[in-house]
């Protein structure tokens, strides 16, 4: 055992580091740090750069077209790019649907949509939630019935991030009524383009614009657009959800959190608070290499995932709650275009302080999507300890 | 970056594990617990016999060359079976001491049979008003001829009773609570003028106030170099913190398996308990908590042996921290579980639950470490 890193891992984290800075644009950076919303281009032009340079799909195996890398290489690659400021990697394509097609999608699937997953030149979104499935997600209603070579699908999506941005949406889709919940669901690629797919924008409690419903009337899919097997779409939303779970603890972009937090007070009562969310992140760090390294050796993220979940959301709560805190009632001033906007405007009170209410309220998503904790408190009450 | 244990390693894992199921099944460790001297001594000869009283130290001081990992794998099984040989004041902590810091005639005389179970030591540190501060000592000693004499108080000092020698930490120059001007002396357990009162405490250790009544102790009776002692000490307690967290996730196991256990099968309103929804959450919790204490114990672990002092001591402290919390967590929640019988003397559950709130106070709880974290992280 051992937690010292190799010459070549640390020449890695190097190349990383230099890439980064010669990349990344500025402006961008500058985004993450002072806490304003990215814009699609912010996402789309980094990721197109790593895309080109083959780290994009760093998570994928050699013969889809990743790096192979090791663990380690991914626990540094994550590191780094945090560290360097750089917007996280939307995971629709590239952590979502990608490892689903290359796991159960055809040759012809494969050839057709992993390149513009790899490179980005194809935005994807998340056709998952509905009104009426949100944490009973086997409940969903969206009906695609078959003709000839099509299917033809009805229904609505909700809570879809960046469907306003996105070419593709990965669906789970009824097309069978009589089965099991679990039973009649498929996997449906869709073109956005497509005629009967509207967006309505649903605006956040902090104001920003992130999530959707999408509308689906009588949009006519080609059934080469089916993944896996009709009716076992399941399987494949499974998997997807358990690779979600993992990379959704988002650690790197939490240990940032924290050292920006520990520039923001100086206050002994909020330093402890501090430290103690700065071992939280410590423990949900070595957590994740645990898992990550009992999966180098073969297996699968299991319901362990789960966990991870749970905590590394209430840890990104946390970090935000603090940061509010640190600005006392300088947290009060509402300053939507320091957020949204290029802008001239300055700071009311401190730099530090028109992103920090906005953010709190914000986050407290992250104990909701992607499972909620009660959800996921459920998946391993079951799983692991056979309730 | 590897996380997995070597062969041997996993070796000495089953070979822990083997022992705690053997000799530690919860009527045969009551029965220890009512002995003399609270603790068998064929137990502790099979740990000379087994090599785990020198898996830790380097060859060249006649160990086996493993380091805290290996002290990590045994403790946390030691922490299942609740073991009550005095492996943490002894080897962790004596023996570790005398590697560090004493002369090569110390560790021929002390550190060499220790290793073949036949010295057993004691830290005496803490006095009645010094509460988890290292440095607040007055125990005195004061220069006699070539050696040293020495006066004062020491409290709870465990395995002071079957310590063939004592390390006490003893002033020899400064004022109270400053750290320099203090030095380590090993005395003889049955040196004159050194009396003891002995007594069990809450998890069925053994301990001992030691009053010292001009105890006379040579010039080669210092551990380290005069007025440095400091140091040496606090080192050694974050290395002993270390261990004692490994014991801590051991509890937690066990404490955690025994709850899941009785919720599957205890029934009410018809059903066992565990299919209710809240007592699901709150056995995730558990498991949650048990999880992240292994994760700090193994970073600490993995980071004790670090040149820098001050990575050591965040490394301990961080993982004291979590070990508290989880600890508390975990044992207040299994006796919640277990209802009226989590809090009679008959289940096993009540035996981990003191162990676990023991360990938070020992070597400093959860808040004392938040503290040395919090400061050690802003000086950075």
């Amino acid at each position: 055992m051992d937690l010292a890193l190799k010459p070549d891992h640390k020449a890695f984290a190097d190349e990383v580091r230099d890439f980064a800075r010669k990349n990344l644009s500025p402006a961008t950076k500058e985004k993450t740090f002072s806490g304003k919303h990215y814009d699609r281009d912010d996402h789309m032009v980094w990721q197109q750069a790593l895309g080109k340079k083959g780290w994009l799909a760093y998570t994928w195996p050699r013969k889809f077209g990743g790096p192979g890398w090791d663990v380690t290489q991914r626990f540094l690659f994550e590191n780094v790019l945090a560290e360097e400021g750089a917007p996280r990697i939307l995971p629709f394509g590239p952590k979502m649907v990608g490892p689903v097609i290359y796991t159960f999608g055809n040759e012809e699937q494969k050839a057709r949509f992993l390149p513009g997953i790899r490179e980005s030149t194809v935005s994807w979104c998340q056709g998952y939630s509905e009104p009426g499935a949100g944490s009973d997600l086997a409940n969903l209603r969206t009906r695609a019935v078959r003709e000839g070579d099509h299917y033809i699908v009805n229904g609505q999506k909700t809570w879809t991030s960046y469907a306003h941005w996105g070419d593709w949406i990965f669906c789970l889709v009824r097309t069978n009524t009589e089965a099991k919940a679990q039973e009649g669901i498929s996997f449906l690629l869709i073109d956005m383009k497509t005629p009967g797919v509207t967006v309505r924008p649903i605006i956040m409690l902090d104001g920003a614009h992130a999530v959707n419903d999408v509308f689906l009337d009588n949009v006519k899919v080609p059934v080469a657009n089916l993944v896996g097997k009709e009716n076992e779409g399941w399987t494949c939303a499974k998997f997807l959800l358990a690779n979600e779970r993992l990379g959704i603890a988002e650690v790197p972009s939490s240990k940032r959190g924290v050292s920006m937090l520990r520039t923001l007070s100086d206050d002994p009562s909020m330093a402890e608070k501090i430290a103690d969310i700065d071992l939280q992140v410590q423990a949900l760090e070595m957590s994740e290499l645990r898992a990550l390294s009992t999966m180098a050796l073969g297996g699968a993220p299991g319901p362990e995932a789960s966990i991870l979940k749970v905590r590394g959301s209430e840890i990104q709560q946390r970090i935000a709650e603090l940061a509010m805190e640190a600005c006392g009632e300088y947290a009060a001033p509402y300053q939507p275009g320091m957020l949204f906007q290029d802008t001239n405007e300055t700071p009311i009170g401190p730099d530090h302080a028109p992103p920090a209410a906005p953010r709190y309220f914000n986050m407290r998503k992250t104990t909701i999507y992607g499972g909620s904790t009660e959800v996921q408190k459920n998946i391993v009450s079951k799983a692991i300890l056979g309730l | 970056m590897d996380l997995s244990l070597s062969d041997e390693q996993k070796q000495l894992q089953e070979q822990a594990e083997r022992f705690v199921r053997d000799k530690y099944a919860f009527d045969a460790r009551r029965k220890i617990a009512a002995t003399e001297r609270g603790w068998l001594p064929e137990n502790w000869a099979q740990f000379a016999e087994l090599g785990w009283l020198g898996m830790s130290f380097s060859e060249e001081d006649g160990g086996y060359g493993g380091g805290p990992i290996e002290t990590m794998i045994v403790m946390e099984q030691f922490g299942k079976g609740l073991v009550l040989e005095p492996f943490l004041p002894t080897v962790v902590l004596g023996g570790g001491m005398i590697a560090r810091s004493g002369s090569k005639a110390q560790k021929e005389a002390l550190l060499a049979p220790m290793i073949e179970g036949k010295k057993q030591f004691a830290l005496a540190w803490l006095e009645r008003q010094s509460r988890y501060n290292l440095a607040d000592v007055s125990l005195k000693a004061t220069k006699e001829g070539a050696g040293w004499s020495l006066s004062g108080h020491k409290g709870v000092v465990y395995n002071a009773a079957s310590a063939d020698h004592i390390i006490v930490l003893a002033r020899t120059a400064g004022s109270a609570r400053e750290p320099k001007g203090l030095t380590l002396f090993i005395v003889d357990g049955k040196a004159k003028g050194l009396s003891r009162r002995d007594y069990p405490t809450q998890d069925s250790l053994r301990a001992s106030e030691l009053t010292f009544d001009k105890v006379s102790a040579g010039a080669d009776a210092v551990l380290g170099k005069v007025d440095e002692g400091f140091g040496i000490v606090e080192d050694g307690v974050d290395r002993a913190i270390v261990a004692l967290c490994a014991e801590a996730t051991g509890c937690m196991d066990a404490i955690n398996a025994a709850t899941l256990e009785y919720i599957k099968t205890r029934k009410q309103f018809g059903v066992p308990i565990g299919k209710f929804q809240v007592l699901q959450h709150r056995m995730v919790d558990c498991f949650t908590n048990a999880q992240e204490a292994r994760s700090m114990t193994l970073m600490a672990s993995l980071k004790i042996d670090d040149k820098d002092p001050v990575v050591r001591a965040k490394a301990a402290s961080g993982a004291k921290v979590q070990i508290g919390k989880s600890g508390k967590f975990c044992g207040q929640s299994a006796v919640q579980m277990h209802g009226g019988m989590g809090v009679t003397d008959e289940l096993s559950v009540s035996h981990y639950f003191k162990r676990l709130t023991m360990i938070d106070l020992m070597f400093g709880n959860q808040q004392h470490h938040l503290t040395r974290y919090s400061n050690l992280a802003m000086a950075a």
